[in-house]
C-alpha cells in the first residue's frame, strides 16, 4: 500500500465518519460540527509536550515530587488564553499570523520575526531529534539508525501526504501520548496526594524550585505554536460560524496537554523522587532509571512516549517554521501545494530536517548547549510574538466585534507579562548554565 | 527609476533651500490621475504635518526632495479618504496581479519621473514583488542607497506593471472613492479568480464578491471551496445573495443552500423569483449522495420526431451555456425518455433526419434515488459525458454531467 492509497483510504474513512454524524439527532449533528473543525488546537497543544518539555517535566517530578503539580492549573489557563486569541484571529480574518504581522507592522518587523524564528526552531528541531536518539538508545538502537530513519519518515509524511491525511496522522499521534498514562499507572503513585497537590499550591521558595517552575512555563508555551495554530485554522477554512467549535478544540487541546504533563510528573515523582533519584535532567536517563523501580513496561511506555513526542514535534516544527517564513515573504506556502508550486516552502522544510537531524549525528555534538540555546531562543522570541498577538487581536479594523473584552484582555496581558518575566528569568539562568555546565 | 522606499523619510527643502521636514507618505488621487503621486506628506516633529502638491516639487533624488515654492505655500495635511496612501495602503499589502493571475504581496513601488516646465511628477510604473524590493526595505536607512542599488542590480527582478495591479479594498465606500473597480477581475476565468480569493482575508473576499456583477459572482462562488462559499453568502445582503444564487445553475445553487442553516436558505429562497426557487427546492428534496442530489434540472430535450433543422432552429432561440452543451435528451410522444443524441451526430446529420435515428445505443439512464456510486460506475462503464436522471414514470427530470462527476470524485 503506498501513501496515496492510504490518503484515499483515510479520506473515505473520514467522509464515512462525517456522514454518520451529519444525520440523525441533534447530538450527532453537534459532534459532526465539532469533528469538521477539530485538529489544530489539539495538535498544537500536544506538540508542546516535545522532547524538551518531557525533559523538564521529568526534572520537575524527580526533583520536587508532586509539589509542582499546582502550577498546571494556571498554566492551562495561560495556554488556553494565548492560543484562543490566535484561533480567533485565524477564524475571523482568514489570515495567518505572519501575514497579519507583515501587513500591520511592515517588512522589517516581519523579517526579524522570521529570522529569529528560523534559528530558534532549528535548535528546537535538533532537540527533537536528540529526543528520538535518546528513546532509540533505550530500545537498543543506535542513533545512526534512528535519527536518519526518523528524518525520512517525517519528510515523506509531509511531502507526500495531503493536509487531511497529515492531520489524521497527527491526531492519532496525539492519542499515543496516553502511553504516559500507562507509565503513571504502572508506577503506582499516591493518587490522593497528587490530586491534593494539584489543587493546593505549595511553594518552596528556593531558587532552583523557581527556575524549574519557569522552565515549565517556558517549554509549555512556545512561540512557534501560535503561528502553527492560526495557520491550521486558516488552512482548514474555518469561518466565524464555526468559531465555537474552534474554541472547543483549543480548550480540549490545552486541557489534554496538561493532563499528559500531570501523568509525566506523577510517574517520575512516584518512582525517581520517592527513591531518592532527584538529579535526573534527561528523559532518556529517566526511562532507564524506571526499569528497576517500576518494571520494564513502565520504562518502555515512557520511552515510547518520548519517541512519539519527539517525532511529532520534529514534523510540526519545521512545518510551522517554513510556513511562517514563506507567508511573511509572500511566497506560496502550505501542505495543499505541491513541491513545484511552493519550492521555497518545501526547501526550508527539508533544510530544517536535514540540518537538525545532522547536528545530532555529529560525534560529540554539544547537545546540552543546543538544548539551552533552544530554550533561550524561545524565551527571547515569545514576548515579541505575544505582544504582536495582543496588539493585533485588539485591532477593531481587523477583528470587528471580536476584539478582546476587558476581562479577557486583563487576563491576557497579565499572562503575557507573567510569561515575559518568567522566560526572562529562564533566559538568564540558561545563559548562566551555558557557561557553567553541570558536572556529568 | 526611483523607489518609494528610498523616498520615505527623505528630507524636503523649500525654494530657498530651507529644511521643511521629512516625507512620510505619498498619496495618489485615483479620481484625478490613476498613477500620479499627487501629494507628499511632510512631517516636521511636533508641528502639524504639511502636504506638497505634485506641481510644487522641482527635484527628486533618493533621500532628498526639493520644492519650487516657499514653505508657507504648502497646505496643512487633512486626511482624505479619496487618496490612496502608498505606504499604508500598498506596501506589504496583497494585490491581485491580473496578468499573472496571482495574489502577491507588494515589497516596494517603482516610480518613474516625468519632467514638466518647472516641476517634476512621479508616476507609479510598477510594483516590486521580488527580492530587490525586499532587500531595499530591509536595508533602507541602514546602508547607503548607492550600495543598496548596486546590490539589488545583481538580484532577479520580479515586478508587475501598474495597469495589471488590482487593489483589494474591503470597505465599499472607500472603494468607490478610490475608483477601484473589479472590471479586470471579471475578465479572468472564474476558476482562477476563485483560487486567488482563497488566499485573501475574509473581508477582502467579501469585498470582491460584493463588487462583481451577479453573473461573474455566481460563477466564482460555484468554483470556490464550499466552506468559503457559505461564509461569504451568509454575510451578503440577502437580496444580493438571492440575485447571485439565481444566476447559478440549479444544482450548484441547491448544493450551496444545502450547506447553509435552514433559516438562511429559506430566506434566500423567498427572495428568489418563483420559478428558480421552485427548481432549487425540488433539488433540495433529494439526498445529496444520490443521482437526484447530483443532477442539474436545466437540460436540453427535444422530441424524437423532430428533424435536425427544427432542432437547430429551436436551439438558436434558447439560452443554453453552449460551452457545456454536448448531448441532448430526446423524448417519445408521451414525454418518456427515448434516448440521447450527441451534438456531433446532429452536426453531421442530414437536414431532415429525425432525432430518433441519431440516438446513442444502448439507452442508459438512472433513477433519482440511485446512489452516487452507481452514477460513477455508469459513467466509467459507458464512457458517458452525460447521464439522464428519470423519475418513476421514466420521465427525464435532470441530467448529471461529467463535470459533476469529476468534482464529486475530487472532493470526495
Amino acid at each position: 500500500m503506498n501513501l496515496s492509497s492510504i490518503n484515499i483510504f483515510i479520506d473515505h474513512l473520514r467522509a464515512g465518519v462525517l456522514r454518520f454524524f451529519s444525520r440523525g439527532n441533534q447530538w450527532r449533528r453537534r459532534i459532526f460540527l465539532f469533528l469538521a473543525v477539530i485538529g489544530p488546537g489539539i495538535i498544537t497543544s500536544n506538540v508542546d509536550n516535545d522532547a524538551g518539555g518531557i525533559a523538564t517535566y521529568t526534572q520537575a517530578g524527580s526533583a520536587y515530587g508532586y509539589t509542582l503539580l499546582w502550577s498546571l492549573v494556571p498554566m492551562t489557563i495561560a495556554l488556553y488564553v494565548t492560543m484562543e486569541m490566535c484561533a480567533r484571529m485565524g477564524v475571523i480574518t482568514g489570515k495567518g499570523l505572519s501575514d497579519l504581522i507583515r501587513e500591520e507592522f511592515g517588512f522589517r518587523s516581519t523579517f526579524f520575526v522570521m529570522i529569529t524564528g528560523f534559528f530558534v526552531d532549528l535548535f528546537n528541531v535538533v532537540a527533537e531529534f536528540a529526543g528520538v536518539a535518546a528513546a532509540g538508545q533505550l530500545f537498543g538502537l543506535s542513533k545512526y539508525v534512528t535519527v536518519p530513519l526518523a528524518a525520512i519518515i517525517v519528510w515523506v509524511l509531509v511531502l507526500k501526504g495531503t493536509y487531511r491525511f497529515v492531520e489524521v496522522v497527527f491526531l492519532v499521534l496525539c492519542s499515543f501520548y496516553l502511553s504516559y498514562l500507562f507509565s503513571a499507572l504502572l508506577s503506582h503513585p499516591d493518587w490522593v496526594l497528587a490530586a491534593r497537590m494539584t489543587i493546593i499550591p505549595s511553594g518552596h521558595m528556593d531558587t532552583s524550585y523557581l527556575l524549574l517552575l519557569t522552565a515549565l512555563v517556558g517549554t509549555t508555551i512556545a512561540p512557534w505554536q501560535f503561528f502553527y495554530l492560526q495557520a491550521g485554522f486558516v488552512e482548514k477554512k474555518v469561518g466565524p460560524r464555526q468559531y465555537p467549535q474552534a474554541r472547543l478544540d483549543v480548550l480540549i487541546g490545552s486541557i489534554s496537554c496538561m493532563i499528559i504533563v500531570f501523568f509525566i510528573i506523577v510517574c517520575t515523582a512516584a518512582t525517581l523522587n520517592r527513591n531518592g533519584l532527584t538529579n535526573i535532567s534527561d528523559a532518556g536517563e529517566a526511562a532507564k532509571a524506571l526499569i528497576p523501580l517500576a518494571g520494564k513496561w513502565a520504562a518502555w511506555t515512557f520511552a515510547f512516549g518520548l519517541l512519539n513526542a519527539s517525532l511529532f514535534a520534529a514534523t510540526i516544527l519545521p512545518l510551522s517554521t517554513a510556513h511562517v517564513i514563506c507567508e511573511g515573504l509572500g511566497l506560496e506556502a502550505g501542505l495543499d501545494h505541491k513541491f513545484r508550486e511552493a519550492p521555497a516552502f518545501y526547501w526550508l522544510y527539508t533544510i530544517l530536517i536535514v540540518v537538525g537531524g545532522g547536528i545530532v549525528l555529529l560525534p560529540n555534538a554539544p547537545l546540552w548547549k543546543i538544548f539551552i540555546f533552544s530554550q533561550v531562543g524561545n524565551g527571547i522570541w515569545l514576548p515579541i510574538v505575544v505582544i504582536f498577538i495582543l496588539l493585533l487581536v485588539n485591532r477593531r479594523d481587523l477583528m470587528g466585534e471580536h476584539t478582546n473584552g476587558f476581562l479577557f484582555n486583563l487576563v491576557a496581558w497579565v499572562t503575557a507579562v507573567a510569561m515575559i518575566i518568567l522566560t526572562f528569568v529562564l533566559v538568564i539562568q540558561s545563559i548562566y548554565q551555558a557557561f557553567h555546565p553541570p558536572a556529568t | 527609476m526611483l523607489y518609494a522606499t528610498e523616498l520615505m523619510g527623505a528630507a524636503a527643502y523649500d525654494a530657498q533651500a530651507n529644511y521643511v521636514g521629512r516625507v512620510r507618505e505619498f498619496f495618489i488621487e485615483p479620481a484625478d490621475q490613476p498613477n500620479r503621486v499627487s501629494h507628499f506628506l511632510i512631517s516636521r516633529g511636533r508641528f502639524q504635518p504639511l502636504v506638497a502638491r505634485y506641481d510644487q516639487v522641482s527635484k527628486v533624488v533618493p533621500g532628498r526632495i526639493d520644492l519650487n515654492v516657499n514653505e508657507r505655500a504648502l497646505d496643512a495635511y487633512q486626511p482624505n479618504e479619496a487618496w490612496l496612501a502608498v505606504q499604508k495602503d500598498l506596501l506589504d499589502q496583497q494585490i491581485i496581479d491580473t496578468s499573472g493571475r496571482k495574489v502577491v504581496r507588494v515589497n516596494d513601488v517603482d516610480l518613474s519621473e516625468l519632467r514638466s516646465n518647472n516641476h517634476i511628477e512621479l508616476r507609479i510604473a510598477q510594483v516590486d514583488v521580488g527580492v530587490p524590493g525586499a532587500v531595499r526595505r530591509l536595508l533602507q536607512g541602514l546602508a547607503p542607497s548607492s550600495l543598496v542599488r548596486r546590490l539589488q542590480s545583481k538580484l532577479p527582478q520580479r515586478s508587475i506593471r501598474w495597469e495589471f495591479v488590482n487593489l483589494i479594498e474591503p470597505d465599499p465606500l472607500r472603494r468607490v472613492k478610490l475608483r477601484i473597480t473589479h472590471e479586470k477581475l471579471e475578465d479572468l476565468h472564474p476558476a482562477d479568480l476563485a483560487e486567488m480569493m482563497e488566499e485573501l482575508s475574509a473581508a477582502e473576499r467579501q469585498g470582491i464578491i460584493a463588487s462583481l456583477d451577479e453573473e461573474t459572482a455566481a460563477a466564482v462562488l460555484a468554483e470556490l471551496d464550499e466552506r468559503l462559499t457559505t461564509q461569504i453568502v451568509e454575510k451578503l445582503d440577502p437580496e444580493k445573495a438571492a440575485d447571485i444564487i439565481e444566476e447559478m445553475a440549479p444544482d450548484a445553487a441547491a448544493d450551496l443552500l444545502a450547506d447553509l442553516p435552514k433559516e438562511t436558505s429559506e430566506e434566500l429562497l423567498e427572495e428568489m423569483p418563483n420559478r428558480e426557487a421552485h427548481d432549487v427546492r425540488e433539488l433540495l428534496a433529494f439526498d445529496p449522495s444520490t443521482a437526484g442530489g447530483m443532477m442539474n434540472t436545466e437540460f436540453a430535450f427535444v422530441s424524437e420526431g423532430s428533424s435536425r433543422e427544427e432542432v437547430l432552429e429551436w436551439l438558436r432561440n434558447q439560452e443554453f451555456n453552449l460551452e457545456q452543451l454536448d448531448t441532448m435528451v430526446i423524448l417519445d410522444k408521451l414525454g418518456h425518455f427515448a434516448g440521447t443524441v450527441p451534438i456531433a451526430r446532429i452536426l453531421l446529420a442530414g437536414p431532415e433526419q429525425p432525432m430518433g435515428e441519431l440516438k446513442t445505443d444502448p439507452l442508459v439512464s438512472i433513477t433519482s434515488d440511485a446512489s452516487e456510486k452507481d452514477v460513477f460506475e455508469l459513467f466509467d462503464k459507458y464512457n458517458l459525458r452525460m447521464l439522464t436522471v428519470l423519475d418513476n414514470d421514466r420521465r427525464p427530470i435532470g441530467v448529471v454531467t461529467v463535470d459533476d462527476v469529476v468534482s464529486r470524485l475530487v472532493n470526495a
